[in-house]
């Protein structure tokens, strides 16, 4: 038997025989902050797990600072529907800026589902309306990590070290792995700045609780 | 997770394989890189560009020993890798849309010349509008120039059928040209898991070419002489004669490289047809999306079917004649237009394909995605319902039914 | 704004716009400055030619579009013939019918120029159509995201050229698209900066003023394409002259001019530390590649000195 498994709150158990577990993930953020990285890097974690993934940026010709998203799917089972992601388990706004825009980043998002913000904290409005459908909003201030880190506001990787906190979609060290894999020809240091960013906004990352 | 299933995994494989992460374009320059190509004669255009720049990429760095032309527009890419293949070498090129149409003259010239150029699409709509997303029309403007096309489903597909291009191209019963085809966006920049074959291996399967005929200056050849009226129709002849030969070659590829990698390749797949009453005929990505819609509809008792094509050209028919048996109606869908013509390029295939044919289904043609409008679940269910209806009344309403459409 | 007028100083400058903002052209794009000038310095009525490009793309997103005055985009490679058959057409219409033939102005990119474009532009400068050519020079295919091109520096690192261990960038020159287009016998072809806005607008003037082909080669500094913060546009722009990298000259009827006399230039080091595109070059290795740029350089000003009957 296998069981289709799309409410979120599943997630937290760590262990469960034969399921079949697809999950879809939309990240929010602006063209130049590596909203498409942060989809990916999760899609490379996915895989070093054996799992199955697809991972598709939205392109339009829109250029720099312009609102930018990516798309994450993951399976147990081959991946083989190609369509769009419409109705997301798990919403990812890595630029603060945009958790304002309630309509647009929760468009579509399941009930019971998941939003995290980049937020030191959550816009009102935004929880106003997450409750009236069941969502749980994390929150973790990105903007505060990247630049103790990076000195410039990377916001891709803290918020994706924040994603695996809340979701146990995946584990930090694959997602390190990632993060190793993908940018091994930037250096050491990137590198070593990069996990370092995703280990403390995953410590950091909360739950909203009213 | 302990539930992890292998299904594409690695029974039966001979070889040793990683399982890594890679999107469309990438996984395609990654082959012709494993393919150990000679020459890459190239002019970027999304959504093809990321193979040009992976390849240019790994030429630069030292991890492929090939000849980098960067030529200055696609006529000329096409131009010079019918020279090089000629002269010998294992060619590669890559273009979409625009730079295909740019090509079409040449396009003849390399099949007819008997090249061994392998070309891969990340599919992409004709201008105008200027679009850079999905279509087929680049896809069908080379059904009829005497190049195999293969045409991809996903990641793994692309890589898997980029190196059985090579293998297929040079092969002494085939030597034609062959395109790859992959969805522009929805495979080109999309990342999913594949299986590459360790680089030790891959030679096993694609050993360096062995030209036949290649520029020689010591067995001195004319290649594409003056042919008038008194030989001309002879040399397509037998042109045409040899491409359709090309066929049972290709499936003996297929298996060889089946059985190599455990992963099966056939001219076509199907799903649900064993006891399927109406079907969906369907190229690339979104084979994937109508069987998943299929599979749910199956679960609740619904007998639909699938079919959809790993080789355009040549054209399966035997295959699809095989298929379409016991169908009560067929759904042809086309992601292009051939305006004025009764249908568009893959109904009037299967159309002529199943002419003669006593007993066929009853078909009609959905234009569905131009220019990367996504064909979602209700779209494909849709269609399907309209083959129920259609199969019901033993009549086709609607001959041509768009999708997907804003009214 | 129907009058042809050359001007002293900025402050000349028409106020009326006909490229309207909200285009998604990069923040720091040498683009708009041309566009702006050029439709400021050409008398109405005009038409505009677009290539395949990133002016194309970034100013025309259906339902919007920045352009005020009739504008077309045919295909990548056939910027000048487009423009070649619309000229023609006008010049049948002026006789039979009398309507007002336009200035007809091509914007193509350097790709759209140098390479796939070369053709088309060599046979409409042949025939001798009536129409300003303007190749705005980002040197590499930027809307595709940045691969070389025939215009791209020797030296440079796009994604089709890049800084590998074994090839460091480019190792070919930038092609002579003056010295090409003069070749055709063309009356007058100048090169322009945006950081010598004056000179550049009174070029503009003077080919809007000229019957026949003109050319003229813009140089548009790309903060996204070089890599480096797009309020140094400018900065990049100046130093391309002062560096004598790009020097501002035209041609016309026979004649050289350089515009800009640079006596003392700035090292070339001062503009490539600028750009990440260069960075490369400024490593121990790959010494022999900087040095052979400032050949380069040297052989081309003295060249134009030469031409310009200047003693060096
Ligand atoms: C025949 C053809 N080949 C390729 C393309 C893809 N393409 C569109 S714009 C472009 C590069 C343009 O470069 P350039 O002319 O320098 O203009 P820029 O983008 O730098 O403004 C390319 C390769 C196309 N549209 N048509
Ligand atoms: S990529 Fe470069 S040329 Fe294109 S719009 Fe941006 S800055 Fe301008
Ligand atoms: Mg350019």
């Amino acid at each position: 038997m296998i069981k289709l498994i799309s409410n979120i709150t599943y997630l937290h158990l760590k262990k469960i025989e034969r399921c079949r577990l697809l999950i879809e993930v939309r990240w929010h953020g602006r063209g130049g902050q590596g909203v498409v990285t942060s989809s990916e890097l999760l899609a490379l974690a996915a895989i070093y797990e054996g799992k199955y993934v697809y991972h598709a940026p939205e392109f339009g010709p829109e250029r720099r600072g312009a609102p930018v998203r990516a798309y994450t799917r993951i399976d147990n089972e081959p991946i083989e529907q190609h369509f769009g992601i419409y109705e997301p388990d798990i919403v990812v706004v890595i630029d603060p800026t945009l958790q304002t825009e309630v309509d647009y980043i929760l468009s579509g998002l399941k009930k019971n589902g998941m939003l995290i913000l980049n937020a030191d904290e959550p816009y009102e409005k935004v929880i106003e309306k997450a409750k009236m459908n069941d969502i749980r909003v994390w929150y973790v201030n990105a903007y505060d990590i990247a630049m103790d880190i990076f000195g410039r506001p990377f916001y891709n990787t803290p918020m994706l070290g924040a994603l695996v906190k809340a979701s146990n979609i995946v584990n930090l060290e694959s997602v390190n792995r990632a993060i190793e894999e993908k940018f091994k020809g930037r250096g050491k240091e990137i590198i070593q700045k990069n996990i370092q960013a995703v280990e403390l906004a995953n410590k950091e990352v909360k739950q909203y609780e009213s | 997770m302990s539930c992890k299933s292998n299904r594409n995994g690695e029974r039966r494989m001979s070889v040793k394989s990683r399982r890594i992460g890679l999107n469309g374009d990438t996984a395609v320059a990654y082959a012709a890189k494993q393919a150990n190509v000679d020459v890459i004669s190239a002019y970027p255009i999304t959504p093809q560009t990321i193979m040009v720049e992976k390849l240019a990429e790994y030429v630069n760095n030292g991890e492929l020993d090939a000849v980098f032309i960067p030529v200055e527009s696609e006529h000329t890419a096409l131009s010079a890798a019918v020279g090089a293949s000629l002269a010998g070498a294992r060619v590669f090129t890559a273009t979409a849309s625009q730079g295909l149409a740019l090509m079409y003259e040449i396009l003849w010239i390399a099949a007819g010349l008997r090249t061994t150029v392998v070309m891969a699409l990340g599919n992409r709509a004709f201008s105008p509008n200027i679009n850079i997303h999905c279509s087929h029309d680049d896809l069908y403007a080379v059904r009829d120039t005497g190049w195999i096309e293969l045409i991809a489903e996903n990641v793994q597909e692309a890589y898997d059928l980029t190196l059985q291009a090579f293998k297929i191209s040079e092969d002494k019963k085939v030597l034609f040209p062959s395109t790859i085809s992959l969805d522009g966006f929805i495979l080109t920049h999309s990342l999913e898991a594949l299986y590459v074959i360790d680089d030790a291996y891959v030679e096993n399967f694609l050993p360096p070419k062995d030209p036949v005929y290649p520029i020689d200056p010591n067995n001195p050849i004319t290649y594409g002489p003056l042919d008038l009226q008194d030989y001309y129709i002879e040399h397509k002849k037998l042109q045409d004669y040899h491409f359709e030969n090309s066929y049972p070659r290709i499936l003996e590829i297929f298996q060889e490289y089946s059985e190599f990698t455990g992963r099966t390749y056939k001219p076509i797949k199907t799903y649900g047809l064993d006891d399927a009453e109406v079907a969906i005929m369907i190229l690339g990505s979104s084979a994937g999306t109508a069987r998943f819609v299929a599979k749910k509809l199956r679960e609740k008792g619904q007998k639909v079917g699938v079919i959809s094509l790993t080789l355009y050209r040549p054209f399966p028919v035997d295959k699809i004649k095989e298929a379409t048996k016991g169908l009560k109606a067929l759904a042809i869908m086309d992601r292009s237009l051939s305006f004025g013509s009764p249908g568009a390029q893959l109904y009037m295939d299967v159309a002529s394909a199943l002419v003669n044919e006593r007993e066929k289904p009853l078909l009609f043609n959905v234009i569905y995605g131009l220019g990367g409008r996504d064909l979602t679940p209700d779209q494909v269910e849709y269609v399907f319902k309209k083959a129920q209806e259609y199969a019901k009344e033993g009549e086709v309403k609607e001959l041509k039914l768009w999708v997907g459409v804003r009214e | 704004m129907s009058e042809l007028k050359s001007i002293k100083t900025l402050k000349d400058i028409p106020r009326k716009e006909q490229f309207a903002p909200g285009h998604r052209l990069c923040a720091g794009c040498g683009i708009p400055q041309l566009v702006r000038f050029t439709l400021k310095a050409v008398p109405d009525p005009k038409i505009v030619v677009n290539a395949t490009s990133c002016l194309e793309v970034a100013s025309t997103i259906f339902p919007y579009t920045a352009w005020k005055i009739p504008w077309i985009h045919n295909a990548f490679e056939n910027s000048a013939a487009t423009a070649s058959g619309i000229e023609a057409a006008f010049r049948a219409l002026e006789k039979k019918k009398g309507i007002k033939k336009p200035k007809i102005i091509v914007f193509a990119g350097d790709g759209g120029t140098f390479d796939i474009g070369m053709q088309a532009l060599s046979g409409a400068l042949e025939r001798g159509h009536d129409f300003i050519y303007i190749c705005y020079d980002n040197e590499a295919y930027m809307n595709t995201g940045i691969q070389r091109s025939g215009a791209t520096p020797k030296g440079a690192a796009t994604t089709t050229s890049p800084a590998g261990r074994v090839i460091p960038g480019k190792q070919e020159r930038k092609k002579d698209l003056i010295g090409i287009a003069i070749a055709h016998g063309i009356r007058y072809a100048a090169t322009m900066n945006p950081a010598y806005p004056v000179d550049m607008y009174n070029k503009i003037v003077k080919a809007a003023s000229i019957k026949g082909p003109v050319v003229l080669h813009y140089f548009t500094p790309c903060p996204t394409g070089w890599y480096f913060d797009p309020s140094l546009s400018i900065e990049v722009a100046r130093l391309a002259v002062q560096t004598r990298l790009w020097p501002l000259y035209e041609y016309e009827d026979g004649k050289y001019k350089i515009n800009i006399m640079v006596r003392r230039p700035k090292p070339i080091e001062d503009y490539f530390k600028l750009q990440r595109r260069f960075a490369h070059l400024l490593r121990p290795e790959n010494k022999w590649l900087l040095d052979d740029i400032k050949k380069d350089i040297e052989e081309n000003w003295k060249r134009l000195l030469r031409l310009a009957g200047i003693e060096a």
